[in-house]
Parts: structure tokens; sequence; C-alpha cells
């Protein structure tokens, strides 16, 4: 039996289409992280706050449901492709290909990892689920402890909001680096996946295909480094 | 016999009083004779474990193709009385898509919209080292040293790749309308001529630069569209059930086709399928 959900058209189709979702709700993410550079902090309490309503949290279900089949059909297609080529050539492949389509798994894969450190330093932190402690305790090291009393200069945000996480996570400097380096990395997996989605849903235009690819790399780029902004602002010393 | 000023015995020709030019540039083409070192595949059967051998050939004019190249190859291993190399090939003009070859990391060697037998061996320098492999892909076993199994195309055109209405005899040129833009664009995929280029260069050894020529060849046009659902949906299913692999829009295929089919037929496949699954 061959459909919509199984083959690998189809397989395509729901990647491509969650994937174009997953773009789209980046575009909130970061306008909303980015408000917290304004002097008045009202501005992200406010975007925060939206967030948590009814509306917003049920997308929230509809959002972790799609970085989930988005992974699932990736890593099924991807183990389809592996095994179609079971004899592998002894002389590398030189054709001339997008290049960063060769490397999706593992961008992806590194994402999720991303995503994993992500939850648990603000996510999983803030609604105090599975005791989570932020990750970037791990890389205590360069956070100043306080000589006597062994404490940190930055106090654990007693009311978990996102700013004090934020600024209490990213109080470590290897750690704020360590944010931004994986916004490169995803800025490679958005460099093939925007334009390809497109291609994957169907829409290929002589004219309009061009514009999409340009789009797409303009997102590539300036989404990433809005999101990498607040590490990096942190990093040099903003408060 | 010595080539003189007035025959050639190797070209076998008399030549007029001029051409002490060509005699000199037969004489170049002659030190420009390319030696080589080919390490070529060899595989018994489907049920044996292949191996590369390395093969040395000499004095290999530049003007010959890569396919006459291993004719001179072959002649001389049958000479030693060893078992000459197979591979693929039928027209040695680029029309029939038998000849295959992964030369140096590309289907059909390094150079773009050709197959093998167009390729020159002018396109080497002497001293190179060339791979030849045969095509990768589960869904193309090895049959014998370079020789793949290609009939799985054959089974995916056997589940639709045709016009099955009536459509009686040779009607009028004009009796039913065309756009040119659509006649243009269906004659274009229809130049596919099932090499597996496409399924050899992909790093994921999917044939839909195929299936989508295939389809779309049809699909474009009023006779073709008729059955267009049922084609590209059973087309993709057979397709899927061969073992061949997903595409990722790395558009390797593109560039590697001979007859440069572009993956703009992909999206159009992709389209008719969800036309043939929603509506
Ligand atoms: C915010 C995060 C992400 C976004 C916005 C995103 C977006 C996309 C988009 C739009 C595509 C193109 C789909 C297509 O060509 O049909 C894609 C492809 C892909 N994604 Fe993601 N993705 C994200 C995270 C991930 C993660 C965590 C993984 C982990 C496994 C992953 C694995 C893949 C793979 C393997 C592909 C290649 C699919 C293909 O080319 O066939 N992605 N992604
Ligand atoms: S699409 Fe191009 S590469 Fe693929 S089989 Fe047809 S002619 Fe060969
Ligand atoms: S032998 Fe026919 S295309 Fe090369």
């Amino acid at each position: 039996m061959s459909n919509i959900f199984t083959s690998s058209i189809g397989k395509k189709f729901w990647m491509a289409l969650v994937g174009l979702f997953l773009c789209v709700f980046l575009v909130l993410h970061m306008s909303i992280n980015l408000l917290m550079l304004l002097p008045d902090r009202s501005y992200f309490d406010t975007g925060v706050y939206i967030m948590s309503t009814a509306p917003v949290k049920v997308m929230e279900i509809v959002l972790f449901g799609s970085i989930a089949l988005h992974m699932l059909l990736g890593l099924l297609l991807q183990i389809q492709n592996w095994l179609a080529r079971p004899v592998r050539y002894a002389k590398k492949h030189s054709s001339e290909t997008s290049f960063f389509s060769k490397y999706m798994i593992w961008t992806g894969g590194i994402v999720f990892i991303f995503f994993c450190l992500h939850f648990m330093d603000f996510l999983f932190y803030k609604y105090g689920w599975f005791g989570f402690e932020p990750a970037s305790i791990g890389i205590q090291d360069v956070v100043k402890l306080d000589p006597v009393t062994r404490a940190m200069e930055v106090d654990t945000p007693a009311n978990h909001n996102f700013y004090d996480i934020a600024r209490y996570v990213f109080s470590s400097k290897s750690y704020c680096l360590v944010y931004a380096g994986f916004m490169v990395l995803l800025s490679f997996h958005l460099i093939h996946a925007f334009q390809s989605a497109f291609q994957s849903i169907g829409w290929n235009h002589p004219a309009y295909t061009p514009i999409v690819k340009w789009v797409g790399y303009i997102y590539s780029v300036v989404i990433p480094a809005g999101f990498a902004i607040i590490p990096l602002y942190f990093f040099f010393g903003g408060k | 016999m010595k080539p003189c000023r007035w025959f050639d015995p190797d070209r076998g020709h008399i030549r007029n009083d001029q051409s002490s030019i060509i005699h000199k540039q037969i004489i170049t083409m002659e030190k420009k004779g390319l030696n080589l070192t080919l390490k070529i595949w060899r595989q018994e059967n489907a049920q044996t474990k292949g191996e590369f051998k390395t093969y040395r050939i000499g004095n290999i004019s530049p003007d010959c193709s890569f396919l006459e190249m291993l004719d001179q190859l072959n002649e001389q291993l049958v000479d030693k009385i060893e078992k000459p190399v197979c591979f693929d090939h039928d027209c040695r003009e680029g029309i029939c898509g038998m000849c295959s070859l992964f030369i140096n990391g590309r289907p059909h060697g390094n150079d773009t919209g050709i197959t093998t037998c167009q390729l020159h061996m002018r396109r080497f320098k002497d001293g190179d080292t060339i791979w030849i492999e045969p095509w990768r892909s589960a869904a193309f076993p090895v049959i014998k040293d370079l020789v793949v199994d290609r009939s799985a195309f054959d089974r995916i055109i056997r589940a639709g790749g045709y016009v099955s209405v009536n459509t009686g005899g040779v009607p009028d040129g004009n009796a039913i309308p065309v756009k040119k833009k659509n006649a243009d664009l269906a004659m274009d995929a229809a130049a596919c001529i099932g090499c597996g280029a496409c399924v050899a260069a992909c790093k994921n050894a999917s044939a839909m630069l195929f299936v989508s020529a295939k389809v779309s060849q049809f699909a474009l046009l009023p006779q073709g569209k008729l059955e267009a659902k049922e084609r590209v949906s059973k087309m993709v299913a057979r397709m899927d059930e061969l073992g061949f692999g997903n595409c990722t829009n790395t558009g390797a295929c593109e560039a590697e086709c001979p007859k440069e089919i572009k993956i703009t037929n992909i999206a159009r496949m992709n389209r008719q399928y969800y036309i043939s699954q929603f509506a």
C-alpha cells in the first residue's frame, strides 16, 4: 500500500509542510526574544504573556508534535536512503550539488541536540519539570563563583521568568558561545531546507523559484543571527 | 610500412601535396597518445564479491571515445587470454542510454550533458588514473563487472508509463490543440533515455528524475492527461517498492543527466501525486 502517508513523496510532503510550519514558528520565537533587548522590559513580558495564553498553549502541542513528526520522517527517509545504496562508490561523488543538502541529517541532528539543551535550560526549568537544572550548570567553570560562599554571582532565578532564566543561563560566557555556535548549524540546516520544502510540495516556477531561493538564503541567515544576538549580548557584558 | 609524405598506412589514404600539415598533426597526435592507469571493478556475477583490478594501457588517442579505449583494453586482454571487461553499450551515439559507468566520481565521466559513449579521451591527461565503477544502487544489482541490471526502470514503466486510451489513427497535426509551452516541456521530458545516471549520481540512489520525466511527458499532453492520476500513483508506488531512495532535492541527478532533464519535473510529479491523492 502506498499513499500520501507512506509513499516516498507523501512522507516528503508532510516533512516539508511541518518544516515550513517550524520556519514560521522560528520567526515568532525570534521576534519575541529580541523584545528582550528593548529598554522597557514590559514589551518582552507582554510577549511572553501572550505566549502563555490558552490558544498559544494549544499551538505549543502542535509545535512539539511537528518537531517529533519532522524528525521521525527525516530519520525514516534517511534510513531508506542509506539502504538504497548498500555498496558505496570507491571514488567520492563529485557531481555538482546543493552542498548543505548532503548534511541535512547531521545538521538536523545537531539542531535536535540543541533543542534538548534548550528545553532543559528554559522550558523544563521554568515549569520545574523532571527536576531539571539549566544545562549550563555543566560548564560552571566560567561562571564566576564567590570565593567564600561558592555561590554564583548571578543568582538562581527565584521567580522563573524567561528573562531571569536567560540572564542566569547566559552568565556563563562559554555557554553563550555554545548557543551562538548552534545557531550556525541551524543556519546550515535552513539554507537547504527552506527552498527544498517548496520543491517538495511541488511548488517550482521559473519566475518565482529564484525568489524563493533568495528569500530562503536571507531567512536562513537572518533568523539564526537574530537568535544569536541574545547570547552574544550577554557575552559582551549585557545585563 | 612507415608513413611517408604520400601515404599513411594507418589511415589508408593517399595524402595530397599540401598534407605535410596533416602529417605533422598525426605525428604530434601519436606523441600525445595517453598512458593511463585504470582501476576497474571486476565481479564475476551477482553472487560473488567483486574487487578493483588495476590495468595499464598506453598510447590511447585523445580523439577516441571512452568506450573505444575500453575496447582497446579488451583486445589486449583477449590477446593475453584474459577475460575482457564487461560493460554495457549499444548505439554509441548518445541516444540509447545503454552505456553507463561511474568514472572518477561522476556518472558518464567528467563532462556535462553527455553519455559515456560521447566522452572523449581528450578529457584526460597523460598519466591519469581512472576509476571505473558500475552504477551503485540496491535497485540496480551488478550482473557482471560494470554491467548492472536496470530492469527496475522497465518495471516502473510497466506500472503505468504508457497511454492505454484508444487514440485512433494518426490525426491531423492540428486536430488536438496543445499549448506550445506544454509541447516543449513534454518533448524535453521525453528526451530521457532511461540510462540511470540520475540514480547513480543521487546520494540516495533515488529514481525520481527518471520517473518524473516519464510522468511529465504524458501528463502535459491531452492524451496522457486522462490517465494521469493512476499513472503517477502506480509509478511512484512501484518505484518505492523497488528500493530506490527518496529525493532530498540535492540536484545531483539534474547535474549529471545526459539529456539535461530538469528537477522542475520532480516538482511536477509531486504536484501530480498530490492531485492523485487528494483530488
Ligand atoms: C527549528 C528546527 C527545524 C526547522 C525549521 C526545519 C526545517 C526543515 C525544512 C523546511 C526541511 C525541508 C523539507 C523538505 O525538503 O521537504 C527540512 C529538512 C530536513 N530536516 Fe529539518 N528542520 C528543523 C529541525 C530538524 C531536526 C531537529 C531534525 C532532526 C532529525 C531535522 C532533520 C531534517 C532532515 C533529515 C531533513 C532532510 C529532508 C530531506 O531533505 O529530504 N530537522 N527541515
Ligand atoms: S532522467 Fe536523465 S539521467 Fe535519469 S534516466 Fe533519464 S536520461 Fe538518464
Ligand atoms: S551507447 Fe547508446 S547512449 Fe551510449
